[in-house]
């Protein structure tokens, strides 16, 4: 089930978007389809453009570091016909991760992609204007990645963590 | 005889009053006209995406509360809201009741705020942004004596809300209701059909409803545009499939309409609150959720109908305690995506006005 109230299923989205473009579609779940990065502008034109799935609006785009690789994943829209598709881009290259941009598709990629740029430092080739936006030119890596600095505080996968057994319910 | 001269590069900001914060335009000036126009913000970037995956879920609240500060409780909302659908939380049905009144009165004292400031840029300087805080005092009064907090509010919990309104809050959010509408009828009369209000607003920073679709432009900057899209509706989280309002939409697309689409929806919200106190229904206010929760590996991605737009958070979990990612998708930052292609032409002040119609938030556009 996509977790999402009115979001499609993943699987329906790729069949449908296979029959088109074959060589787009990677994979597919439930929750997402995973488009092959190369192919991700084409695949977004003709999700935006069809008239079923009439992706109108990119509602949110970002990146996930997964240690490895990047992922970047869209968040689409229809307004029409009031549902969600998400999609996912898997970035291979950890070093150098690049991915066409798909700011002809959707204007409303000017800003976020320069933002996954900034902070996460995947390339979006094709941009406009890819600058840092929030940080300045020359500073030092990308702080969203999981390799950057971290600071104090609580790290994700410590064995436990206090007051987690005494006295409340477990999940 | 022609003068002319040579194009120029001036910055507005980073501290001027009619950016609403530490925000600064780099424009490049033609005379009175603008040949092209940069934004450059950060000034208030306190990496609040990197902190939340060093902290457990609920830790993360309060960090919501700082990003757009004037509208913390939708900011709550839609954090807690991400929260429950990762790791499946039910949330009783008073706390949705609770969750809606607290959210629609942020949305007027945002509104009043947006107003406020946006007629401020348009000429009219102070008077009425005084008239619309004395209503937003009201509203921070009521959030004080509920949760102590008047602006950073910390309000919502995973599974609910975090304190029962005293029974004080109960006669004064009625006497607030019941006020509300006539005060809106009063800048109604003061501000609507003003001669210069319209002079200053009417066909300036025109969007129009493809632009604005296909540059992910959302909440009452879109409705202007004419597009009656509002997740509220389209996507009714917590309990607002079960309340009678509507959605006002625009004509024109331009800076005076919205204005008039804030001034409307503030007139809805009234309705929500009025139906929502009635309908009240008893209960508890929360679930017992465990401290540390641990969500299955997955992601989920939760939005509401924020003052400015789709307020989305977008959680990752990689089962542990904290989040493994945590985006929020800022409509104070991509509702700007369009501020070239509005802004380029137009004279300085018009520009001025189109950026205060936009109603940023500088503490969510760096987060």
């Amino acid at each position: 089930m996509p977790r999402g109230p009115r979001q499609l299923a993943g699987r329906d989205v790729a069949a449908r978007l296979g029959a088109a473009l074959p060589a787009a579609v990677a994979g597919a779940t439930d929750e997402r389809v995973d488009i092959a990065a190369l192919s991700i502008v084409e695949a977004l034109r003709w999700l935006r453009d069809d008239a079923e799935l009439d992706a109108a609006q990119l509602s949110n785009l970002c990146a996930v570091d997964r240690y490895d690789h990047f992922e970047v994943v869209y968040h689409l829209q229809s307004l029409d016909r009031n549902h969600q598709i998400v999609v996912h881009a898997r970035v291979e290259d950890y070093l150098e991760p690049e991915l066409p941009s798909c700011y002809p598709v959707y204007r409303g990629a000017l800003l976020q992609e320069r933002e996954v740029y900034d902070l996460m430092g995947v390339r979006f080739t094709g941009h406009p204007d890819l600058r840092r936006l929030f940080l300045w030119d020359g500073y030092p890596g990308f702080p969203l990645r999981k390799d950057f600095l971290q600071i104090g505080g609580h790290h994700p996968g410590l064995p436990g963590f206090p007051f987690e057994t005494a006295g409340r319910q477990q999940r | 005889m022609t003068t002319a001269s040579d194009p120029y590069v001036l910055n507005i900001g980073p501290q001027h009053p009619s950016t609403h914060g530490v925000f600064r335009l780099r424009v490049v000036m033609d005379g009175e006209h603008l040949q092209d126009v940069d934004m450059v913000v950060g000034y208030l970037h306190r990496s609040m995406e990197k902190l939340a995956e060093e902290r457990t879920y609920a830790q993360n609240i309060p960090f919501t509360d700082r990003t757009d500060y004037l509208a913390a409780m939708s900011n709550n909302l839609g954090y807690c809201l991400a929260a429950e659908l990762l790791a499946g939380v039910e949330v009783p049905e008073r706390a949705s009741y609770l969750r809606v009144i607290f959210a629609e009165l942020q949305r007027i004292a945002s509104h009043s705020m947006a107003n406020g400031t946006f007629i401020n840029d348009a000429g009219a300087w102070q008077t009425p942004l005084m008239y619309m805080f004395r209503e937003r005092e009201k509203i921070l009064d009521l959030f004080e004596m509920t949760c102590g907090a008047r602006l950073t509010t910390n309000y919502m919990r995973i599974g609910g809300v975090a304190f029962e309104p005293p029974p004080e809050f109960y006669p004064a959010v009625d006497a607030l209701v019941a006020e509300l509408p006539d005060r809106i009828g009063e800048y109604t009369e003061l501000l609507v059909d003003n001669e210069i209000l319209l002079a200053r607003a009417r066909d300036v920073g025109v969007l129009s409803p493809a632009d604005a679709i296909n540059a992910s432009i959302t909440g009452p900057v879109l409705r202007a545009s004419g597009v009656p899209w509002d997740l509220r509706k389209a996507e009714p989280y917590c309990a607002y499939d079960r309340f009678d309002f509507g959605i006002p939409v625009g004509h024109h697309g331009d800076c005076y309409d919205r204005f008039l689409v804030r001034l409307e929806e503030m007139r809805q919200s009234v309705r929500i609150i009025r139906q929502a106190l009635d309908g009240l229904p008893s209960g508890a206010h929360k679930t017992e959720i465990p401290l540390a929760l641990r969500p299955e590996p997955g992601e989920a991605y939760a939005r509401v109908e924020g003052p400015r737009g789709e307020l989305g958070f977008y959680v990752v979990s990689d089962g542990g305690p904290a989040p493994f990612r945590f985006h929020i998708r800022a409509p104070s930052l991509i509702n700007l995506s369009l501020l070239r292609e509005m802004a380029v032409g137009s004279s300085l002040p018009d520009a001025i006005v189109t950026l205060g119609s936009l109603d940023i938030v500088v503490g969510e556009i760096d987060r």
